[in-house]
Formats: C-alpha cells, structure tokens, sequence
C-alpha cells in the first residue's frame, strides 16, 4: 500500500488560513489503512482546526470518499464541492492531484506527506519496500530489493560499508545485500549474482502511464 | 610491452616491480599551495597518488582539478570517482575531459552515503554502481563505445583501478565480488586498510586459487596508526574496518611519545610481509592527514627510490 504521514498542524493551518470554507477530504483506501488519511484522522484534523481557527469563523467540512485516485469516486464530491471555497486532502499525493484536477478552480492543499509503497509490520508501524522503478529484478535478488532497501541502490551490492549484516548508515537498519547474499546462499541459488546486473533502466525518470493489453482499442476511443 | 593505458602505475606494475601508491585529498576550499604542499610530500616517495572525490560525502576540490595540479607538480595522479554525485552522462563527460588532460588511472568506487557528509539532505545519485562504473570505462576504453552504444571520437585509455573490502561480512562472498570486478574489467585493486593479517593471508589465498591474481594487481591498503585513539576509532567507529585487539595492546604498550612510531612500525611490518606474499603486486598508503610523514615511512619500508619504468 501506499504510506503517508499527517503533516504538522501549524503548516496545514498556514495553508488554509484565509479560507472560510474548506472541505477536508480524506480516502478509505491506503491511507486509511496506514491511519494518516481516513475518515478518523479527518475528524482530527478537522477538530484540530476548530479549535484553532474557529474564532475565525472557520468550520471545515468533511467528506471521505473510498478512493481519491479514481474519478468515478471523487465525482461523488460534486454536489458539495460549490459549497466550499478550498479543499483539503488527506489522500496520497495521486488522490491530491486527482481531486485538484476534479475542481480545477479550486485550491487543493496536502494535509499527508506520502512517504512510500511499503507494509505493514505492525499497527502504526510501515516499512518502504518498493520505489516503483519500473524494472523488478527480485527474481534475481532473493525477493529483496536492492533499489529500495540498499540506501545507495546497488545492483551489485554489498558495497565496503556493510557492517556485520547492517549498512553503513545505521546499525538498525540490515544491509540489504548481505540478506540477499544470506537469502540465496540459503536456497542454493548464489550463481544468480555472480553476474554482473547491468546499468538499470532508470524509467521512472518520466512521467508514466500503462495502458494494459486489451485495452488499447477502448483508450484511442476515449481519447477521440 | 601492451599497455592499456601506459600509466606509471601500469608501467611499474608490468615490469614486474613492487609499486607502491599514496593518497591526497583535496582541500576544502581553493587553497592550491595546501594541496601542493601534500603533493610534494609523496612526490618521489609513491608511483602514484589517489586523488579523492568528496571523501566521506565532504564537499572538496573536484577530483579531476586536484589530479590535474598533480600532473603539474610531477606526481602521476589516480582520479577517484564516486557513484554518489554523478550520473552516467555527467561520469563520461569527466572520464573524457580527465584523459583529455593526461589523467590515465582511475579508480570506481560507490562512495560513502551522503548522509556521512556535509550536505546530507543531498540526492544521492547512484545511476550506476562502482561494478558498472568499471564495466563502463572499460567499454569507453577497450570497444570505444559509450555506455549508451554510441561510438567515442578517441577512446580515453585509462588504468581502470576498483576497491576491495576484504574483512566485510559474509567473508566467503568478497572473493566473488573481487571476481565480479575483474570480470567488470577491473585492472588493479586496493584494499580497504588491512590491520588484520590473517584475514588478508585467507582473502589473498583464496584469490589466488581461484586464479584471480593472475588476473589483477592487488594492492592492500595500509593505514599506520597515529594514536591509541585512531585506533579504536577505527575498532569501533568505521563501518568494515576490522582492528584486531593485538594491534590496540601494542600500541598501548609504549610510551605515548612514541605510539606514532609503533604505528608506523607495524605497517612497515605489514609492508614486509606483503612483498613476499604471492598475489601481492603492492601496496597502497592512505596517511590520512599525515602526508608529511610519507618520505619517511617509505624509507623505513624500504620502497625508495621508486623504480624508473
Ligand atoms: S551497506 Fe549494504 S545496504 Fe547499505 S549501502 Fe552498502 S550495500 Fe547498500
């Protein structure tokens, strides 16, 4: 799932002081599950304002909708969107920019940082785990990947820093090529390293889109 | 004789001489006499010197730039390049302008984590790692290619030189990783510092049954030791760095006016036994911050005069 953390009050009250009314948006989906952006942590925030900015006869609104990266949802928000002169989102940055193209005239202002693709370790507790490169080489490392939890990306890990099964950056956090190593020496599969992994595809460098196969005829017709 | 680069350093490797390399860094900052104040120092005493690449993520003197005031000063340069601050393209154009001005070492390396340095909010770079960095000046070198495909106007012909880590866990993958750079094209190696002689004998041992040696120059670093302090900063404090506690005890066991000496004993010690060892083609000296004590660890270690080649 996609992990986002609330941003500290005072700079979401710096971002919608000014506006009178303002809807506060959250979504059901990863961010409720992570506990930064669902229906509870809008209440929050939005007894948060009241409490602050309620002199200023400011009284935010609230709506959660199941997913703010998908139209068919955000459409639901329609009817209230002219009752209210700003929102606030409490979606990952993709439901943020999709709620802001759905009310073009309006401002849209972040309430969450997104921070990763990453799972859950526990309650409250995520770890990153994948940074969308684009070109999954885990059938070669172990099921571990070198992009996002090597801290210099390496494809021919380990570099001189690693120490004792930690990286050089901090002794809690483990070197991601030492697991690999342990991983496949464990599995009898070490020659997958021996090679030299080429220069990677850096493709995430552009903005992407992905139009799945079978899809392509529908896709010409909904782009005229 | 077929040289690939025809680099000093190549030259005295190829005849079959000890060679024995040093460090510089940068200055921080534009103080061109410091720097060739540290260059005179090893001018003379080494074959050729490291020029280091924002050492520990430290913003200093470009490599390049710094190589190029050692040329001027007489001192064949070893033009250090880190992944950390580069991307590919940014990486080929230096290689280029590097040759271009008479730079023909070069060594690939990672890099230390920019959270180390100065500027750690930094985006680290990391397109390409150190295993790739050497296929790539290979490939620019050898097929006079770039990494993209596309043909090289005039090949830059370089010593292409890559780190080892010896002591790093887990021990029996470092051999691989040795054979991975030779395979990437690597020419000559230099070891992370060497304190533990034992680990070095088995690493070495191994690199030679696996006909490795035969392959590559390896040159174990060697760092003397200039207090009880160093030392036990290097114990505890650098990550991959392996300090046996006999080393710390002997330290400990002379007068503090003379612990500098003990150090500068020990490597030499370490130096002596590395001239003997099959698969050893030299050694590298990283006097950190101690450039002026060179001339005379190279005379204790019997390394002058450097060869003629
Ligand atoms: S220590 Fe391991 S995880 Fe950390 S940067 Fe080096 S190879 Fe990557």
């Amino acid at each position: 799932m996609i992990v986002a953390e609330r941003k500290p009050f005072e700079e979401i009250k710096a971002m919608v002081s000014g506006y009178k009314k303002v809807l506060t948006v959250g979504c059901g989906t990863c961010v409720a599950v992570c506990l930064a952006g669902g229906s509870k942590e809008v209440a929050t925030l939005n007894a948060e304002l009241e409490l602050a900015l309620g002199k200023d006869g400011i009284s935010p609104g609230a709506a959660t909708v199941e997913r703010q990266c998908d139209m068919e949802f955000l459409a639901e928000l329609d009817p209230l969107a002219e009752q209210y002169d700003a929102f606030i989102s409490m979606a990952c940055g993709a439901g943020i920019q999709f709620l802001a193209e759905r009310f073009p005239d309006k401002p849209v202002f972040p309430a969450v940082n997104t921070s990763f693709i990453g799972v859950n370790l526990d309650v409250g507790w995520y770890e990153e785990k994948c940074r969308a490169c684009g070109t999954c080489v885990l059938g070669t490392t172990g099921g571990i990947c070198p992009v996002t939890m090597c801290a210099k990306s390496l494809f021919n890990g380990p570099c001189g820093g690693t120490n004792n099964g930690s990286c050089e950056i901090n002794t809690d956090q483990p070197c991601a090529w030492y697991r690999i190593h342990e991983r496949l020496s464990a599995q009898g599969r070490l020659e997958q390293i021996m090679e030299i992994s080429p220069a990677n595809d850096w493709s995430n460098q552009k903005p992407r889109k992905i139009i799945q196969p079978g899809y392509e005829e529908r896709i010409k017709a909904l782009q005229g | 004789m077929d040289m690939k680069s025809g680099s000093r350093l190549e030259r005295v490797l190829k005849a079959g001489h000890f060679a024995f390399t040093g460090e510089v860094g940068p200055p921080r900052g534009a103080n061109v006499e410091a720097l060739k104040k540290k260059i005179s120092y090893l001018k003379g005493c080494v074959d050729m010197a490291n020029i280091t690449d924002n050492q520990t993520a430290m913003v200093r003197m470009s490599s390049w730039a710094a190589s190029l005031f050692c040329i001027q000063e007489g001192l064949e340069p070893n033009y250090q390049m880190v992944c950390r601050d580069r991307n590919r393209l940014a990486m080929q154009a230096d290689i280029l302008g590097a040759y271009s001005h008479g730079i023909r070492n070069i060594l690939c390396l990672s890099g230390d984590h920019q959270m180390f340095g100065d500027h750690p909010q930094a985006k680290g770079v990391y397109d390409i790692d150190s295993m790739q960095l050497i296929q790539m000046v290979k490939q620019m070198r050898d097929e006079g290619k770039f990494q993209g495909g596309a043909d090289i106007d005039e090949p830059p012909k370089l010593f292409i030189g890559a780190a080892a880590n010896p002591f790093a866990e887990p021990f029996e993958w470092r051999v691989h990783r040795l054979a991975k750079k030779v395979r990437a094209g690597a020419d000559f190696i230099q070891t992370q510092c060497v304190y533990n002689m034992d680990k070095i004998r088995q690493w070495i041992k191994r690199a030679n049954d696996m006909g490795l040696t035969e392959q590559v120059y390896i040159l174990p670093g060697i760092t003397p030791m200039k207090s009880v302090g160093m030392a036990n900063y290097m114990k505890n404090k650098v990550p991959g760095m392996d300090v046996p506690d006999e080393i710390i005890k002997r330290l400990k066991g002379v007068e503090k006016k003379k612990v500098a000496d003990e150090g500068i004993k020990i490597a030499c010690e370490q130096i002596e036994e590395f001239k003997e060892m099959k698969g050893v083609a030299g050694v590298h000296l990283m006097a950190i911050e101690w450039e002026h004590r060179v001339p005379e660890i190279a005379e204790r270690a019997g390394m002058l005069p450097r060869p003629e080649v």
